[in-house]
């Protein structure tokens, strides 16, 4: 687990108190509306995204920077890229 | 057929054909589960969506604000508990009106049993709250405060506004049951400034067990029901989706068609009042004179027993309600007339009438014609209307 601090977030998606798997749904949604390069914070209370949503990024080829946690809830930030790094294409976002 | 005129429109309401015209094809042919991701599927979750936008233009939000639910109960436990449970690091406290309907009243009990603590914001005569003395009572650990935007059981329609800029000055939440007043009278969520809004399908006249929740976008709410992604992981459980379709049906319909609505049902209320008023001696009128919902006539016949008055109208054909059809029906003197100084022995005759578009000047007649009679009859037989003070009808 990776953990940062005082990172600055192009766009923040709040899923906090929603559903599993809303988390790994609606980034992708976020994600496809921004440039890449960009940063989504993602606001969640949900344990489960901590590892869900790095593995996520790992299998669609985005970016996970780390997780802060903040007093109520987790922030997870990624940043968007078109192509991983083996060069294989995102499959979402 | 008998003869039925019924006025009992706040507690349920007859759907329009329209409506069921619309739900039939998503009992039968439409009926995919709209979580799939096959056309069966997505075609109904198209459709939702698209009530979700008639249902937002009703009360001028936008359709990802609106949350379908079953009814105006789950959506005000929905509000209140969603906010509660959501935000207990920031406080609680609670402040609702003394005369909330039975879903607020107990959603805020129930959080007295979870160490919240509950203030109960007490009304006039006419059954207003003062914006004045709400600000009184918010405190820095007040997290919700609720308020019904109008009155079932006596008519009266609250400054909301005026409630809601309170609530926004000392940043609180404000939540508002409007079950009784959309589809009654004109709403536009961003104009009343509220963060949270009940509304329900029988005064649209869409299907009983059908409403939703108006949450400001951004808000956190914790789900009543945990499951899946449904209504964007805020409300679990596969949709009912006949009901969705009748209620945006409904909503878009009395969109267009509010204002005559408005007109009809205030004239046949005002002169149902006055014929009362003309007829029948010694009564109060209930709830405000002027800010009231215009479809709505309520009051107190000294010496009646309520439960009585409309046995025997039953048998007449007429339907009318004594006040909250869950009040009447556990035989409780109604909360909201002790909240407003009614006397009990004056609350007992309490009698709602609550009108809509199938209602005609024949029936108004008609009530008119029986009322006295039945209301003579039953002071005949009781011992109280011998020893009667004079009330005022005002």
């Amino acid at each position: 687990m990776k953990f940062v601090k005082d990172i600055k977030a192009d766009d923040t998606l709040d899923l906090v108190c929603r559903m599993c798997p809303l988390h790994l749904l609606e980034p992708g949604e976020k994600l496809a509306c921004m440039k890449e390069g960009q940063v989504l914070e993602v606001l969640t209370d949900y344990d489960g995204a901590l590892e869900d949503i790095p593995s996520w990024c790992d299998k669609c080829g985005q970016e996970f920077i780390g997780i802060e946690e903040d007093e109520d809830c987790y922030k997870l930030y990624i940043r968007k890229r078109e192509r991983n790094h083996h060069g294989k294409e995102s499959l979402s976002g | 057929m008998e003869k039925r005129v019924y006025l009992d429109n706040a507690a349920a309401t007859a759907v329009r054909n329209e409506v069921i015209e619309e739900m039939l094809p998503f009992f039968d042919i439409e009926f995919g589960n709209p979580s799939t991701v096959y056309d069966m599927g997505s075609r109904v979750k198209a459709s939702i969506d698209d009530q979700r936008a008639k249902v937002a233009s009703l009360i001028g939000a936008r359709p990802e604000e609106i949350i379908f639910t079953s009814g105006g109960t789950e959506a005000n436990n929905l509000a209140i508990k969603g906010i509660a449970f959501a935000h207990r690091k920031k406080g609680d406290h609670i402040i609702i009106g003394a005369t909330e309907h039975h879903s607020v009243l107990n959603s805020a009990r129930f959080f007295e049993r979870l160490d919240y603590e509950v203030t109960f914001l007490q009304v006039d005569e006419y059954g207003l709250v003062d914006p004045q003395r709400l600000k009184e009572l918010i405190r820095p650990e007040t997290i919700l405060v609720s308020v019904a935007h109008a009155s079932n059981e006596i008519g009266t329609i609250q400054p909301i506004a005026e409630i809601a800029e309170v609530c926004r000055d000392k940043n609180v939440f404000f939540h508002t049951d409007a079950v009784a007043s959309v589809g009654n009278i004109p709403i536009d969520v961003k104009e009343l400034g509220v963060d949270l809004l009940s509304l329900s399908g029988i005064p649209l006249r869409a299907p009983k067990g059908t409403g939703a929740l108006y949450f400001r976008k951004g808000l956190r709410l914790m789900p009543l029901l945990h499951g899946g992604i449904q209504e964007s992981g805020r409300r679990g459980g596969t949709e009912n989706v006949p009901g969705i379709i009748g209620l945006g049906k409904a909503a878009e319909l009395t969109l267009q068609e509010l204002p005559q609505k408005i007109r009809h049902v205030k004239v046949l209320r005002d002169k149902l009042v006055k014929g009362i008023i003309d007829s029948v001696e010694n009564i109060k009128l209930t709830g405000h004179p002027e800010n009231r919902l215009p479809g709505h006539a309520s009051l107190c016949i000294q010496a009646i027993e309520g439960e009585a008055l409309v046995f025997l109208l039953n048998s007449h054909g007429i339907y009318v309600n004594t006040g909250s059809a869950c009040a009447s029906k556990a035989l409780k003197t109604s909360p909201v007339l002790v909240a407003i100084g009614v006397p009990p022995e004056l609350a007992q005759g309490s009698i709602v009438f609550t009108l809509d578009m199938p209602n005609t000047e024949d029936d108004i007649n008609y009530v008119l014609e029986k009322l006295p009679i039945v209301v003579n009859r039953l002071r005949s037989m009781s011992p109280l209307w011998g020893k009667r003070e004079t009330v005022q009808a005002g």
